[in-house]
C-alpha cells in the first residue's frame, strides 16, 4: 500500500449467525484488550472499534497493505476464532464504500430493526472512546463528525424513524395520540406478567404521570409494583379503581374477560370528560371487544398493536432506498474531502 | 383607495393566494406522508394575514367604516377573524395541522367571495345607522363567527382523530393530527371566547335596539338570537359535562354550518343596498 487507506473490517447480523456473533462479541475486558493490540500495530494510524450486540466493526486508516490482515488476526486471536471461520463472515470494505457503510449504520438502515435510533448513540460512544484514547486522527475525525450530521439529516428529512416498531412503543404512541402529554396521565397495569411489565416500563420511560399495578395474585402485583416504584392495588377493587386511570394495560391469564362493556360504561359515566385507553395484551383477551363501541373508549389488543408495528416496519423498508440514495451522495462528497486530506497528510516516502 | 397603486381587491387576492399556497404546501406534505414545516405554514399564513389586513384597511378607509357592508366583506372579515385567532392559538398551543385547516377554510372563504362579483356589486346604505356602537356590534359578531370557524375546524380534527383511532387508520393525514385531549381543551376555550364575544356584541346591539325597536328586522333578531342561544347552550352543557367528546365536536361543526347558512339571511334583513356601491369604484 503506497498511500493511507480507509478500511472497515468486521462482521454484523447481515454476515454472521448469532452463534458466531456471540463468539466475536467484545464483552468485558475484551474491547480494551483489542484496542491495546491495535495500538501497537504498525501501519495503523487511526482506528475506532464499534461493538454492539449485532456488530463488531473496526474502522481504521492503514498505511500498509498487510495492516488489515493483522487487525483481523488480532480480532480472531482475542476471540479464539479461527481465520477460516472469520473469513466466511467477514465484512471488509475500503475507501468510499467504507464511508457509505458507516453512514448507513449510523442512520439505522443497516440495523436489524430498521430506523432504530440506539445505534447512533452507540456509534457516538465508540467515537468518543476512540477520541479519548487518542486513536482517531484527521481522517476518522472528519468521517465520524460528518457521519453524525448525515444521520441527523436523514432522520429529519425522511420517514426512516417514523412510527414505532415494538408493541410497547406502539402502545405509548397511541396513548400520545389520545392524551398528548403523558405526564398528566395515570396508568394501571393489570397483570404482573412480562409483557405488561415491558409496556409499563415503556410508559415509564416516556414520563407517565402516575402508575399502579394490580394482579389476581396480590404478591405478584406487589413485587412488580416494587420494581416499578409504584403502588399495588387489590384486584377485587379493579372496577372502582378504573375510573381514576386513563390507561389500562391488561395482561392477566384470566380465562374470560375481566372488563365487560357494562363495567366500562359505568367507568366512563364516572370519568365524564377524559377518554379511556385499554391495551389488551392478554391471550385469551381480558377485555370484551364490545368495550370498543363505547364513545371515548379506545381498545387495542395484541393483534392490533402487532399489525401497526408491521405497517411501520414496512413503511421504514420503503424509505431504505431513498435514504441509501441520500447517503450515497453524502458519502461521495465526504470521500472526496477525505481523499484530499489523506493525500495532504501523507508523509514523504 | 389604493396602496402602491393597487386597490383593496388586489391585496385581498394576494392574501387569498398566500392562504391557498399554505394549504397546497400542507396537502403536498400530507400526500407525501411527510411532516410539513409548521413554521413555514405559519409564516405564509401570517403574510396572508398582513395582506388581508391591508386590503380590509383600504376598503374600510374607502367606506369610512368597518368593511362588513355586504356578503363579500362579511366573508372576508370572517376569514380574517379566523386567521387572526389562528395566529394566536397556533403559536400558543402548537396544534399541528390547525394552520393547514385554517388556511384551507380561509382560502375557500376569500376566493369564493372574490370570485362572486355580485356579492360586492352593491353595499348597504348607512349600514350601521350612523352610530359607531352598531358598527362595533357587527364587528364583534363577525369576529365571534371567526372564532366559531376555528372551533368548527378543531371539532372536525377531533372527529377525524377519533375516527382514525377507532378504525386504526393511523397513517397519512391522520398521523399529523393533534391529540384528542388537546383538541378538546382548545375547543372548550374557543367556545367560551366565541360566546363571550357574541354576548358582548348582542349586548352592544341591544342598547341600540331597545331605543328603537323598529330598527331591527325580526328575522335577523330571531336568527341571531337562535345562533347565540345554541352556542350558549352548548357551552353550558359542556361546563356541566353533559356535552362532551364527540357530541361536543359534532355540535361545534353543525352549529357553525348553521351559523354560516344564517349569514345571508342576517345580511339581507339589514339596511337596503346602494347600487352601485362606493368601494367598487376604487377597484383595480
Amino acid at each position: 500500500m503506497s498511500a493511507a487507506a480507509l478500511f472497515l473490517l468486521g462482521a454484523s447480523h447481515h454476515t454472521a449467525p448469532l452463534e458466531l456473533r456471540e463468539k466475536l462479541a467484545l464483552a468485558g475486558d475484551k474491547l480494551d484488550a483489542l484496542r491495546g493490540e491495535l495500538r501497537s500495530l504498525g501501519g495503523l494510524t487511526e482506528f475506532t472499534v464499534l461493538n454492539t450486540c449485532n456488530r463488531v466493526e473496526v474502522y481504521g486508516v492503514a498505511t500498509r497493505t498487510e495492516t488489515v490482515d493483522r487487525v483481523q488476526a488480532a480480532l480472531c486471536t482475542l476471540n479464539q476464532l479461527d481465520a477460516a471461520a472469520f473469513a466466511r463472515i467477514r465484512l471488509e470494505l475500503h475507501d468510499q464504500p467504507a464511508v457509505q457503510h458507516l453512514l448507513e449504520v449510523a442512520a439505522g438502515i443497516d440495523s436489524q430493526m430498521v430506523g432504530e435510533t440506539e445505534i447512533l448513540g452507540q456509534v457516538k460512544e465508540a467515537y468518543a472512546a476512540a477520541q479519548a484514547q487518542g486513536t482517531t486522527g484527521p481522517v476518522l475525525n472528519r468521517v465520524f463528525q460528518k457521519t453524525f450530521q448525515a444521520a441527523k439529516h436523514v432522520r429529519t428529512h425522511t420517514a426512516i424513524g417514523e412510527g414505532q416498531i415494538s408493541v410497547a412503543s406502539v402502545a405509548v404512541d397511541l396513548a400520545l395520540k389520545i392524551f398528548g402529554d403523558l405526564r398528566r396521565c395515570r396508568l394501571l397495569v393489570v397483570g404482573a406478567g412480562e409483557i405488561g411489565e415491558k409496556t409499563a416500563r415503556a410508559f415509564k420511560s416516556r414520563e407517565i404521570g402516575e402508575l399502579a399495578v394490580t394482579s389476581r395474585n396480590y404478591q405478584h402485583a406487589e413485587a412488580l409494583a416494587r420494581d416499578l416504584g409504584a403502588p399495588a392495588v387489590p384486584f377485587d377493587r379493579l372496577a372502582e379503581s378504573l375510573p381514576s386511570f386513563d390507561i389500562a394495560v391488561c395482561s392477566t391469564a384470566a380465562p374470560e374477560a375481566i372488563v365487560t362493556p357494562a363495567m366500562a360504561a359505568l367507568v366512563m359515566r364516572r370519568r365524564a370528560v377524559r377518554p379511556l385507553f385499554f391495551i389488551d395484551l392478554a391471550m385469551p383477551r381480558n377485555i370484551d371487544a364490545g368495550v370498543a363501541d363505547l364513545p371515548s373508549v379506545f381498545l387495542y389488543n395484541l393483534d392490533d398493536l402487532a399489525k401497526i408495528s408491521e405497517e411501520n416496519r414496512a413503511l421504514r423498508q420503503v424509505e431504505i432506498e431513498r435514504v441509501r440514495g441520500l447517503l450515497a451522495e453524502k458519502a461521495g462528497a465526504l470521500w472526496r474531502q477525505v481523499e484530499l486530506r489523506m493525500g495532504s497528510d501523507q508523509p514523504a516516502a | 383607495m389604493t396602496f402602491l397603486g393597487l386597490g383593496d381587491r388586489l391585496w385581498l387576492w394576494e392574501a387569498s393566494a398566500c392562504y391557498a399556497i399554505a394549504f397546497l404546501l400542507g396537502t403536498a406534505a400530507v400526500v407525501r406522508d411527510r411532516r410539513h414545516s409548521r413554521l413555514l405554514v405559519y409564516a405564509i399564513v401570517a403574510a396572508g394575514f398582513l395582506l388581508q389586513t391591508l386590503g380590509l384597511y383600504l376598503r374600510g378607509r374607502a367606506v369610512k367604516g368597518c368593511p362588513i357592508g355586504n356578503m363579500f366583506e362579511i366573508f372576508q372579515f370572517t376569514a380574517w377573524s379566523a386567521i387572526s385567532l389562528y395566529l394566536v392559538v397556533g403559536a400558543t398551543f402548537r396544534l399541528s395541522l390547525l394552520g393547514y385547516f385554517t388556511s384551507c377554510l380561509s382560502a375557500v372563504l376569500t376566493v369564493v367571495s372574490l370570485a362572486t362579483p355580485s356579492w360586492d356589486a352593491a353595499r348597504r346604505i348607512n349600514a350601521f345607522g350612523g352610530t359607531g356602537w352598531i358598527e362595533l356590534h357587527a364587528a364583534l359578531a363577525l369576529f365571534s363567527y371567526g372564532v366559531f370557524a376555528l372551533l368548527a375546524l378543531a371539532s372536525a380534527m377531533y372527529l377525524l382523530q377519533t375516527y382514525s383511532l377507532k378504525h386504526r387508520h393511523l397513517h397519512g393525514l391522520f398521523s399529523f393530527l393533534p391529540s384528542i385531549l388537546d383538541l378538546e381543551h382548545i375547543s372548550v376555550r374557543l367556545l367560551l371566547v366565541g360566546v363571550v364575544l357574541m354576548t358582548w356584541s348582542l349586548g352592544v346591539g341591544s342598547v341600540h335596539w331597545l331605543e328603537d325597536l323598529a330598527s331591527v328586522d325580526r328575522a335577523k333578531l330571531f336568527v341571531t338570537l337562535g345562533v347565540w342561544l345554541a352556542y350558549c347552550l352548548a357551552l353550558v352543557l359542556r361546563l356541566r359535562r353533559r356535552l362532551v367528546s364527540q357530541r361536543l365536536a359534532w355540535a361545534g361543526v353543525l352549529l357553525f354550518v348553521a351559523a354560516l347558512i344564517s349569514l345571508p339571511l342576517v345580511d339581507a334583513s339589514r339596511h337596503p343596498m346602494a347600487s352601485p356601491a362606493s368601494p367598487p369604484a376604487h377597484r383595480k
